[in-house]
């Protein structure tokens, strides 16, 4: 296997409150190679957005990488001085966020949010810098780019405006880009073109991709391998068939299960009893046992490791693991 | 076949979006109508649930508010158990009142947070009169259990539980005034998808236990899908098909139905192959004249340019397009 580009290894975020330290991510480890599409996947708060942000140093204080290491082709990025992480961004890892508006200056011309983040990472005249740009706004099928680079946001729906928010990301040639639920804003079938044009860019230009979302449909059609996340933990990771078809962790399953689909017919869906647990309260053992229907003595006292089940595919299930054992 | 408990027909609802008056008259402009429902009729069954589903935009809500009647209709009529609402029948519209509910998308927003869990729940009895003193909090509590939660919870306050569990207060609520009729406006849209399965599966039983009819709002073709019993499909404010829930899917004769169905991402990894989709839903304000879908629809002839088409009937349903009913659009498929 080649070098991965980004290497994740055994991250911890947490946030100092007054009630006590809170784990937001707890041992989180994955790897990315070079051109592949990562899924992350994840309910609200199991800290999808937070590795994210860990992972170009924009955790908002008092939060704070508490454990672990971030490489980025090798070096390490999580230790890095302010200002030295600052030329990563954007030049390295592009971004983007989940609302087009908020992550675009309203202010300012299409123009020169363009042209500004080329001539800050990239050493292009002023003239070539918007040729750069013009060409960067037709890639991603704005149409009349020459002419609509002059607008401002508010001219622009939310599928142009997310169009352009992927233009500003790849307009340094970042090796990385991590997109934060790019498509949740966004209308079915505007959803739809905004994944094609994603997908389509970063494998053109060879950029791997963190693709951040709660929508496992999402995931199924753009994503090579998937993580999902629970508790801020690591359930499970492996190639996104693997995981989709066969998932080996309870919390996988029952998700996968609980999700109406386009060509089943079920009376009822399937439902995981209760919800995630908070940060606060997060149970001995295995996080996801109170609500596991396989759970057992071990579940309750032992947090199980990451359990390789096939190739590439690894679960955090003691199941998992005894499995294995009578296999063998 | 069941009798309808919903009539709606030629609904329509424009929205003043003009410039305040001094800038409409330095400006010399008009004034302004957004037209965010177009002449829609359809009708929903006793005991089912009849779905609308489109995109943002397209008149789902405001469908929704004119048969609660939170909004009043700017043409057209609803009708309900067979009593007309509007001016010739005053009394129509406190008599169906309190037959119909409604539960809402954010379930953060629709529960006053300085109120207990018990009188939000018990407020819909005690403004209908229908139960007094003590008999109220004991059904509140029967309520509370029916929706999965305790009948301990009455005391607290709406932060004190999660997403879904305030969207079970919710559905508590509008089952306390002894409804028909519910309409559930993206009940699961701000829910997680572990959540959301509880909540639909709850929202079937309590359908099978009180033979509920429910109208349901939602832009997720897959939970539509599960729920419904027939689909109508909006698109800029106009009923573009009206279908049977499970052959809607199957066989959609209406080009934009058919897009959408291609649009939504494919979680069995089935391989298909989608069409990609093209263009984004035109400004209402301004919408294009003829079949509103013509710009993007693939199979437009010069007739859609001009020519709004009239729902035409299609073996699965009705279909707002010149060519529904015939081969041309069933081969897109």
């Amino acid at each position: 296997m080649t070098e991965p580009l980004l290497s994740v290894r055994d991250l911890v975020v947490e946030f100092p409150t007054r009630r006590g330290v809170l784990r937001a991510l707890d041992g989180v480890s994955f790897d990315i190679a070079p051109g592949e599409v990562l899924g992350m996947v994840g309910e609200s708060g199991a800290g999808k957005s937070i590795t994210g942000a860990a992972i170009i140093g924009l955790i908002e204080p008092p939060g704070r990488i508490a454990g672990g290491e971030i490489r980025l082709g090798g070096t390490r990025i999580d230790n890095l001085p302010h200002e030295a992480m600052r030329r990563i961004r954007g030049k390295r890892i592009g971004m983007v966020f989940q609302d087009p508006l908020t992550s675009l200056n309203p202010l300012y011309t299409i123009a020169s949010q363009l042209i500004e983040t080329i001539r800050t990472h990239m050493d292009l005249s002023e003239k070539d810098a918007r040729a750069h740009a013009v060409g960067l706004l037709d890639r991603v099928g704005i149409p009349a780019a020459a002419r609509r680079i002059d607008d401002y946001p508010h001219h622009f729906s939310g599928g142009m405006r997310q169009r352009v928010v992927i233009a500003l990301a790849l307009a340094a040639e970042p090796e990385l880009v991590i997109a934060d639920e790019p498509t949740t804003a966004l209308d079915v079938s505007v959803q739809s073109q905004i994944i094609d044009v994603l997908k389509e860019i970063c494998a053109e230009r060879g950029a791997a991709v963190m693709l951040i979302t709660h929508d496992m449909g999402v995931i199924a059609e753009t994503a090579d391998r998937v993580a999902v996340l629970y508790a801020g933990r690591m359930a499970e990771v492996g190639p996104v068939r693997d995981v989709i078809l066969s998932p080996r962790h309870p919390y996988t399953g029952g998700l996968m299960a609980s999700i109406p689909t386009l060509v089943q017919n079920t009376d009822r869906l399937v439902q995981i009893p209760g919800t995630m647990p908070r940060l606060n309260a997060i149970p001995a053992g295995c996080a996801f046992n109170p609500r596991c229907e396989h759970s057992f003595d071990r579940c309750l006292t032992e947090r199980p490791p990451l359990i390789g089940v096939a190739p590439q595919h690894a679960a955090a299930c003691w199941l998992a693991d005894k499995e294995i054992r009578n296999d063998g | 076949m069941t009798d309808s408990f919903i009539k709606v027909e030629g609904l329509t609802r424009h929205f003043d979006v003009s410039k305040p008056w001094l800038n409409r008259v330095i400006e010399r402009e008009e004034k302004s109508y957004l037209t965010a429902t177009d002449d829609v009729s359809f009708e929903i069954r006793k005991g089912e649930t009849f779905a609308l589903v489109g995109e943002s935009g397209s008149g789902k809500s405001t469908i929704a508010k004119m048969i609660v009647g939170l909004l009043a209709p700017s043409g057209g009529t609803i009708e309900i158990a067979g009593r007309r609402i509007g001016p010739d029948d005053p009394g129509a519209v406190a008599a169906v009142r309190q037959r119909m509910q409604m539960i809402f998308q954010d379930p953060f927003a629709s529960l006053n947070p300085r109120w207990r869990v018990g009188d939000i729940i018990a407020e819909p009895m005690r403004t209908f009169g229908i139960l007094s003193g003590g008999e109220v909090m004991r059904e509140v509590a029967r309520l509370l259990e029916v929706v999965g939660l305790s009948a301990a919870d009455v005391a607290k306050f709406p932060h004190e539980f999660s997403g879904g569990q305030r969207q079970r207060i919710a559905i508590a609520r509008a089952l306390s005034s002894r409804p028909e009729f519910i309409v559930c406006d993206e009940p699961t849209s701000a829910l997680d998808v572990s959540v959301q399965a509880q909540i639909l599966n709850l929202m079937r039983d309590l359908q099978d236990e009180f033979g509920l009819t429910y109208l349901l709002i939602s832009h997720d073709l897959s939970v539509v899908r599960h729920m419904a019993n027939r689909i109508g499909v909006l698109y800029l404010g106009r009923l573009v098909e009206v279908a049977d829930a499970k052959r809607l899917f199957v066989e959609p004769q209406h080009p934009y139905t058919q897009m959408l169905l291609d649009a939504v991402p494919d979680l069995a990894l089935s391989g298909r192959r989608r069409k990609p989709v093209t263009g984004e839903i035109p400004n209402p304000i301004n919408p294009p004249p003829g079949c509103a879908f013509h710009p993007r629809c693939p199979l437009a002839i010069d007739r859609c340019k001009v020519e709004i088409p009239a729902p035409r009937i299609t073996p699965t349903g009705t279909a707002a397009c010149h060519l529904a009913g015939s081969d041309t659009t069933t081969s897109a498929a």
